[in-house]
């Protein structure tokens, strides 16, 4: 009985050692983006985004875009004299731990949170923001009540995104194909598995039609599917003169590669969830020719502005840069501008300034934040040009 | 021997100090000087409590290992967040119908599972509360996949802390009685029990289900304490960490859970910047535990019984010790 009696002093030490390591490195945590000048004034930002759990991939991604921006702010002066300081927090890709995330950063006097990613994680930290009157800046959260009060539908004051929502992506993608790819019909072929494939078809539709053309067909898959030849023969006798497949580059890769399989070789196109090196290594150089997606931004964009963040990001991280880390960037920027123009560091003043934003150079597009604290820009349509990723 | 009191002394003294408790948390509140950080991790303890309580019910003093515990939380939280939120009715309905959704679900899952013994019961379960997150994300009238947001933040210090008591109270006293000696003896021995007259199936479901009732309770705390609902807060690595709280705390103890359950409530909250170590050192203690104490911190045993769990009835044996 002694003996188990030591041993439970032993586990309960290991507790508290634990949560003391945890605490005592929760403050050096902070510091790794920030500088080690100590002297320097610092404005404190907080960044809560996923960096574990099922979105870690694309939450680590937006953080390194958002810690390099930092950097690049801090070595070009920092913003009114002082430095950005990064303070970051794992949301677990969880709303409660994005809220509980958020207390805490708000408790240590941030400027703004960036982050999180998932609309769901970002209504998580929402409450807290406008509680403290604090800004928060989503990169990527697309669903459209997020920067709005779900049952008034009035803007909320201090929420707001550097991301299209996908009504846009899907509208532009509609326009594209009517207006420079001239097609008068076409059909859709996407995901029926989650509500962002859904939703994109749906906007299509809706932008398709009222832009003058017609949809002949509508067919779904589910995510994990490998064949879709059956759908495609079928679709096949439609004559449709474009398919638009919402999804994911999963099945997207599979799906246009049997579709030129069977000798379709109308013009294909999609939204971001194609974005991936994987398309052309499962579809094939030959069969994406002819395909097109709407995007953030492309990686191969010749622009001075992105060829050197691109530059920057793949020297410091040793790989290229996805959406997710173009719209961290994106984020960080646009907050140390909002606070230029702001003139202190006081978040609410922060708030207002943001929603002045107007032409804001960002690596995703020039934007003009509108009254709905969207962004307002010119969405990219990326075509698949031998292989190679060409902007139009 | 102690002379024999209406009101045991040690009883008020508990009492006392739960009341003194409650007083400074809802003072340091009240006054602003416990900042919103640390309100959200006091009451994520609270919830945490009632549903590793709740658990141990079923896991520790049924002995039936049960591993749909999000599944039934989840039905609370959506029971409830459709009564106040949708509907906008009071808390207090929302409540009962989180406490009456959970129970009936318990009930229906519980009287065809609990025949199961052992791994079959327990990948049943694992199933059910699978079954419940995809029915919940193909509803479209409770939000679908992005869940409802918007709850009303109801779930105040004084409702978490009375709440997480009564939790407490209930579950121990049940152990306690006759229903709880039958309960446990179900767990040590289902044939010997059995043999004894005991409908040890009855039992079973009798725990499951207020096991079930309590994980909705908490659920309807958790959804209007975080303000947003949604399917995927609820899957089986939820029941996964509540188990985690239960095995180390110590399979039929009510105490070890509750202190388990602050424990790591305290341990996430601290290593939140640290994804990476938070999970590793989760698991190196859990090995740490299972290898010198495979009973859990607290084994069976128990403290401040007079209060949980003899608020009536006789002398104070402790009755969940073998």
């Amino acid at each position: 009985m002694r003996v188990s009696r030591k041993l439970v002093l032993l586990v309960l030490m290991l507790f508290a050692l634990g949560v003391l390591a945890g605490c005592s490195s929760k403050q050096e945590g902070g510091d790794k983006a920030g500088g080690d000048k100590a002297a320097v004034e610092t404005i404190p930002v907080g960044i809560n985004v996923e960096l574990s759990g099922d979105l870690a991939s694309y939450g680590s991604n937006s953080r390194n875009g958002m810690v390099l921006a930092i950097e690049e702010i801090n070595q070009a002066g920092g913003v009114l004299g002082k430095e950005l300081k990064a303070i970051e927090r794992d949301c677990q890709s969880k709303p409660d731990e994005a809220m509980n995330n958020s207390a805490a950063l708000v408790g240590e006097k941030v400027i703004a949170q960036l982050g999180p990613l998932t609309s769901g994680a970002v209504a998580g930290s929402t409450p807290v923001m406008m509680q403290n009157k604090t800004p928060l800046i989503a990169p990527a959260a697309t669903a459209e009540n997020v920067t709005v009060e779900e049952k008034t539908g009035k803007t909320l004051d201090y929420i707001f995104r550097v991301c299209y929502l996908d009504a846009d992506q899907a509208k532009r993608m509609a326009e594209f194909a009517l207006n420079d790819l001239k097609v008068k019909n076409a059909v859709i072929f996407g995901s029926t598995s989650d509500d962002y494939a859904k939703g994109l078809a749906k906007y299509f539709e809706e932008a398709f039609i009222a832009g003058g053309g017609e949809i002949v067909a509508k067919e779904g898959y589910v995510n994990g599917d490998k064949d879709f030849k059956a759908t495609l023969t079928k679709l096949r006798s439609k004559n449709p003169e474009f398919i638009y497949v919402p999804g994911y580059y999963t099945e997207v890769a599979l799906l246009i590669k049997q579709a030129r399989d069977l000798d379709i070789k109308v013009p294909i196109g999609g939204g971001d969830g194609w974005d991936s090196p994987d398309m052309v290594k499962v579809a094939g150089v030959e069969a994406l020719n002819n395909t097109y997606f709407a995007n953030h931004y492309s990686v191969e964009d010749p622009s001075p502005t992105i060829s050197s963040f691109v530059k920057a990001y793949e020297a410091k991280y040793k790989k290229l840069p996805d959406s997710f880390a173009a719209l961290g960037y994106d984020s960080a920027k646009i907050l140390a501008q909002a606070i230029n123009d702001a003139g202190e560091a006081d978040p609410a003043k922060v708030a207002q300034a943001l929603a002045q934003i107007k032409d804001f150079p960002g690596i995703t597009g020039t934007m003009s934040i509108n009254e709905k604290h969207n962004p307002v820009k010119k969405i990219v349509v990326i075509e698949y040009k031998d292989g190679k990723l060409v902007s139009r | 021997m102690e002379k024999k009191r209406f009101v045991p002394r040690s009883f008020l003294i508990e009492v006392l100090v739960l009341a003194g408790i409650f007083t400074l948390v809802q003072y340091l509140i009240v006054s602003g000087l416990l900042n919103e950080y640390y309100q959200i991790n006091l009451s994520a303890m609270c919830i945490n409590i009632i549903l590793a309580v709740s658990l141990n019910l079923i896991n520790g003093f049924t002995g039936q290992l049960s591993l749909g515990h999000a599944g039934f939380m989840a039905v609370g939280a959506y029971a409830a967040v459709v009564v106040t939120t949708i509907y906008s009715q009071s808390f207090i309905l929302g409540l009962l119908a989180a406490c009456l959704a959970a129970g009936l679900a318990g009930l229906i899952i519980g009287v065809p599972t609990l025949r199961l013994k052992g791994d079959y019961l327990a990948i049943a379960t694992l199933g059910f509360g699978e079954i419940i997150r995809v029915i919940l994300q193909n509803i479209d009238f409770i939000g679908g996949p992005a869940g409802i947001l918007g709850i009303p933040r109801y779930s105040t210090w004084p409702w978490l802390f009375g709440l997480t008591i009564f939790t407490i109270v209930i579950i121990a006293n049940l152990i306690n009685s006759s229903y709880g000696r039958a309960i446990i003896s179900v767990r040590e021995d289902e044939v010997a029990s059995e043999l004894m007259g005991i409908n040890t199936t009855n039992y079973k479901v009798l725990a499951f289900v207020i096991g079930a009732l309590f994980a909705g309770l908490a659920g309807a705390l958790y959804a209007h304490y975080f303000y947003i609902i949604k399917p995927s807060t609820f899957n089986f690595l939820k029941s996964f960490d509540i188990l985690v709280i239960v095995v180390l705390g110590g399979l039929g103890s009510t105490t070890g859970a509750v202190i388990a359950a602050i424990f790591v409530t305290m341990l996430t909250a601290a290593l939140q910047t640290f994804p990476a170590i938070r999970m590793v050192l989760y698991a190196v203690i859990l090995v740490v535990v299972m290898v010198y104490r495979p009973q859990g911190l607290m084994g069976n045993k128990e403290w401040g019984r007079r209060t949980f769990g003899r608020i009536w009835g006789e002398k104070n044996e402790p009755l969940a010790n073998k």
